[in-house]
C-alpha cells in the first residue's frame, strides 16, 4: 500500500495526544462527562488512524493483543465488577471505593466503578479493532500481487491464530 | 433485598467472556455454555419457590435507592418466564452441539448465544421501563448476530428486514419512554401506576397504545407480523427454535407487564387486544396453511399462537392472564420442540420442502413421533399440554361472555391441526422416497434434546393443576383489583 507522508506524520502527531485524551475520558467518567465507552472510542479512533497510515499491518505492530483477547478481556472485568457483589451477598453493580494520596498529584479516588468503565473501554477498543481486522484488510489482488508473490498468498496471515 | 436474583442477568455475560477468550477450543466453550445454563436452571428452580412464598422479591443495582437506581424485581410471573426460557435455552444448545454446523464452524456462537441468554433473563428480571429497553437491545442485538451467523444470502436479506424493523420498534421505545419520563418523572414500574394517576385518562391510553404496540412488534401481533415468517426460516434451525419460541414471547411478556402495570382496568384497550388477538390467530394460520415449507409453515404458527396469548391478556381477568401465562409456558416448549423436530427431518432428508420428503415415518417412526405429540398439542388436542392451555383460555373466555374470541379460537385450533396434518401428510406418509439421503444418521444429540423437550410439555400436561394454579396465583399479583373483585 502507498503510504502518504502528511497523513503519516499527522497521525504520529496526533497518536500521543489522542491516547492521552481517551485517558482523561475514561478517568474522569465516573463524576464528570466521560467514562469506558466514549474512552473507548476515543482510543479506537485512535486505531483508525493507524490504518489510515499504514493499514493493518501497522495496526497489528502496534497493538500486540489479538481484538478477541481485548474484547474478551474487557468484558470479563467488567462482567466481573456485576457478578462478584453478588456473590459476597451485596446488590449486583455494588460500588466499592477508597482514597489514596498520590505524590503530586494529592488526593484521588479509586473504585470499582473505574474497572468497570476500563472493562467496558476494552470492549469498545475490541470490537473497533475487529472491524478492522474484518473489513480493513481486503486489498484488490492486482495491489496485493505486488507485495506478497505468489498465488497462495492471498491468505490472511492471522487466521487460525 | 435479595442481591442473587440479578445473578441470571449477569453470569451469562461472565460466561460469554470467558467464552470469548477460550475461542480456539469448541470443547472448552461447549463446557462453558452448558454449565453456565445448567446453573441458570438451578437458579431459575430456586427462583420459582422463594417467588412463590414471598410474592415480590427485589434488588437494587449498586445499592442505589429506587427512582434513581435500577431495580431487579422478581415475582412469579418473572420466575415462569425464566424457568421455560432457561431450559428452553439449554435444549436448544444440546441440539445445536450435536448438530454442529454454525456452532462448530464459527467462533462467535457459544459467546452470542449467552449475551441473548443474558438479554432474555434481564427482561424477565427487570422493574423498569429503561432497564427493560436495555435488555431488548441486548437480546436484538444477539438476535441479529445469530440469524446472520453462516453469512448466506438469504439470511442477509432476512436479516437486513428483521433488523430494519427491530430498530424501528426500539426507536419508537425509547422515544415513548422519553415522553413517559417527561410526563411522570419515573419508569420504575413500581412507581408508575401511582405517577400515571395524575395524567389525563386519555394520555393514558396513549401510552398504554404507544407501549403495547412496540411491544407488539417485537411479539409480531397483527398488523405487525409481516416480517416474522420472511426472517425466521432463514436461520440456523436451532436458532430459529430459540427465536419463535422464545422471543416473541418476550414480547408478549412485555405487553402483559406494561398492561397490568398502568391499563389493568382499560377496558377500551382490552377489546382492541381482543380484537387484535383474533386477527392474529385466523391471518397467521392462513398464512400456515399457504405455506409449503416446514420452517414457514410452523413461522407462521408462531404468529397465530401469538393470538392466544393476547386474547388471555385482552379480558384483563384473573382467569384470563393466568391461562395466558399457562399457555405461553407451555407455548414455548411445544414450538420449539416442533422447529427442533422441522430440523430434525430436514437433517435427515435434506430439504424441508413438503414436496421433497416423503414417507419418514416409514424411515423414522421415532422422529414420527417426535413430531406428532408436539403438533397435536399445538392444535390443543387432548390430553396434551395445547389443550390444556387452550382449555384454560376458553373457560377464561366463557366467564367473560367472549363468545366471539372463544368461537375464533376454536375454529383456529381446527385450522392448526389441519395445516399440522398437511406436513404430517406431506413429510410423514406415503412411500420412502428413494434417495440416499434419507439414510443420514441423525446425532444422538439433537434426538435427545428434542426428545428431553417433548418428554416435557408432557410432563406440562400431567401437572397443568399445580401448574395453572401457579400461574393463576401469578396472575393476582399482577392484577390485585381484579382479584379481590372476583367472585
Amino acid at each position: 500500500m502507498k503510504r502518504s507522508v502528511i497523513v503519516d506524520v499527522t497521525a504520529r502527531l496526533i497518536l500521543p495526544s489522542a491516547l492521552l485524551f481517551a485517558l482523561h475520558l475514561l478517568l474522569s467518567g465516573h463524576d464528570r462527562p466521560g467514562g469506558g465507552f466514549v474512552g473507548g472510542l476515543v482510543a479506537g479512533a485512535t486505531i483508525a488512524l493507524i490504518f489510515v497510515a499504514g493499514g493493518m499491518e501497522d495496526v497489528r505492530s502496534v497493538v500486540p493483543v489479538r481484538p478477541w483477547t481485548i474484547l474478551g478481556g474487557g468484558l470479563a472485568v467488567a462482567a466481573s465488577v456485576a457478578t462478584v457483589p453478588i456473590l459476597l451477598g451485596n446488590p449486583v453493580m455494588d460500588n466499592w471505593k477508597f482514597y489514596v494520596d498520590l505524590p503530586l498529584l494529592g488526593e484521588a479516588k479509586i473504585s470499582s466503578a473505574l474497572v468497570f468503565d476500563i472493562g467496558v473501554a476494552a470492549v469498545v477498543i475490541g470490537t473497533i479493532f475487529m472491524v478492522f481486522e474484518a473489513f480493513g484488510d481486503e486489498e484488490p489482488p492486482e495491489y496485493r500481487g505486488e507485495v506478497r508473490q505468489g498465488p497462495g498468498s492471498g491468505q490472511h496471515p492471522e487466521v487460525g491464530s | 433485598m435479595t442481591p442473587w436474583i440479578a445473578l441470571p442477568a449477569v453470569l451469562p455475560l461472565l460466561a460469554a467472556a470467558a467464552s470469548v477468550l477460550v475461542g480456539r477450543s469448541r470443547a472448552a466453550q461447549r463446557i462453558i455454555g452448558l454449565g453456565t445454563l445448567t446453573a441458570l436452571l438451578g437458579l431459575a428452580v430456586r427462583l420459582l419457590i422463594e417467588t412463590d412464598r414471598n410474592d415480590v422479591m427485589t434488588t437494587q443495582a449498586g445499592g442505589w435507592v429506587a427512582p434513581l437506581g435500577i431495580t431487579f424485581v422478581a415475582d412469579r410471573l418473572s420466575a415462569i418466564m425464566l424457568l421455560v426460557a432457561i431450559g428452553m435455552f439449554l435444549a436448544v444448545l444440546v441440539y445445536a452441539i450435536g448438530q454442529g454446523d454454525e456452532e462448530s464452524r464459527h467462533v462467535g456462537f457459544h459467546p452470542v448465544y449467552l449475551t441473548l441468554v443474558a438479554g432474555v433473563c434481564m427482561a424477565f428480571l427487570t422493574g423498569d421501563l429503561f432497564n427493560l429497553f436495555v435488555a431488548f437491545e441486548v437480546l436484538l442485538v444477539s438476535s441479529y448476530v445469530l440469524l446472520t451467523l453462516g453469512g448466506r444470502l438469504a439470511q442477509v436479506r432476512a436479516g437486513t428486514t428483521y433488523v430494519v424493523i427491530s430498530l424501528l420498534a426500539s426507536i419508537t421505545f425509547l422515544m415513548s419512554l422519553g415522553l413517559l419520563y417527561r410526563a411522570t418523572g419515573t419508569v420504575n414500574l413500581a412507581d408508575l401506576p401511582a405517577a400515571m394517576e395524575a395524567l389525563d385518562p386519555a394520555l393514558r391510553r396513549v401510552f398504554l397504545l404507544l407501549f403495547l404496540g412496540v411491544f407488539g412488534i417485537k411479539a409480531a401481533i397483527f398488523p405487525l407480523f409481516f416480517w416474522l415468517p420472511d426472517s425466521y426460516p432463514n436461520a440456523p434451525t436451532a436458532i430459529t427454535a430459540v427465536f419463535a419460541g422464545l422471543l416473541t414471547k418476550v414480547g408478549v411478556y412485555a405487553m402483559i407487564r406494561i398492561q397490568t402495570t398502568i391499563g389493568p382496568d382499560d377496558t377500551v384497550v382490552g377489546t382492541v387486544l381482543l380484537v387484535v388477538a383474533a386477527l392474529t390467530m385466523v391471518i397467521g394460520v392462513f398464512g400456515a396453511i399457504s405455506q409449503q415449507e416446514i420452517k414457514r409453515i410452523l413461522s407462521f404458527h408462531a404468529v397465530s399462537q401469538i393470538g392466544y396469548m393476547v386474547f388471555g391478556l385482552g379480558l384483563l381477568t384473573v382467569a384470563g392472564l393466568a391461562a395466558a401465562i399457562l399457555y405461553i409456558a407451555q407455548y414455548i416448549v411445544v414450538k420449539t420442540t416442533l422447529f427442533l423436530t422441522g430440523g430434525l427431518v430436514e437433517r435427515a432428508s435434506g430439504t424441508g420442502h413438503l414436496d421433497r420428503v416423503d414417507g419418514m415415518l416409514r424411515t423414522r417412526p421415532l422422529l414420527g413421533m417426535l413430531f406428532l405429540l408436539p403438533a397435536l398439542s399445538l392444535a390443543g388436542v387432548p390430553p396434551l399440554s395445547g389443550f390444556v392451555g387452550k382449555f384454560a383460555l376458553v373457560d377464561a373466555g366463557v366467564d367473560s361472555r367472549s363468545w366471539v374470541l372463544v368461537g375464533v379460537s376454536l375454529a383456529v385450533s381446527i385450522m392448526t391441526l389441519l395445516s399440522m396434518n398437511k406436513i404430517w401428510a406431506g413429510a410423514f406418509m406415503g412411500e420412502p422416497t428413494a434417495n440416499a439421503e434419507a439414510t443420514r444418521p441423525l446425532p444422538t444429540a439433537m434426538v435427545v434434546a428434542t426428545g428431553v423437550l417433548v418428554a416435557v410439555s408432557i410432563g406440562i400436561a400431567l401437572g397443568a393443576g399445580p401448574i395453572y394454579a401457579y400461574a393463576e396465583r401469578a396472575a393476582e399479583t399482577l392484577l390485585p383489583l381484579a382479584g379481590s373483585s372476583a367472585p
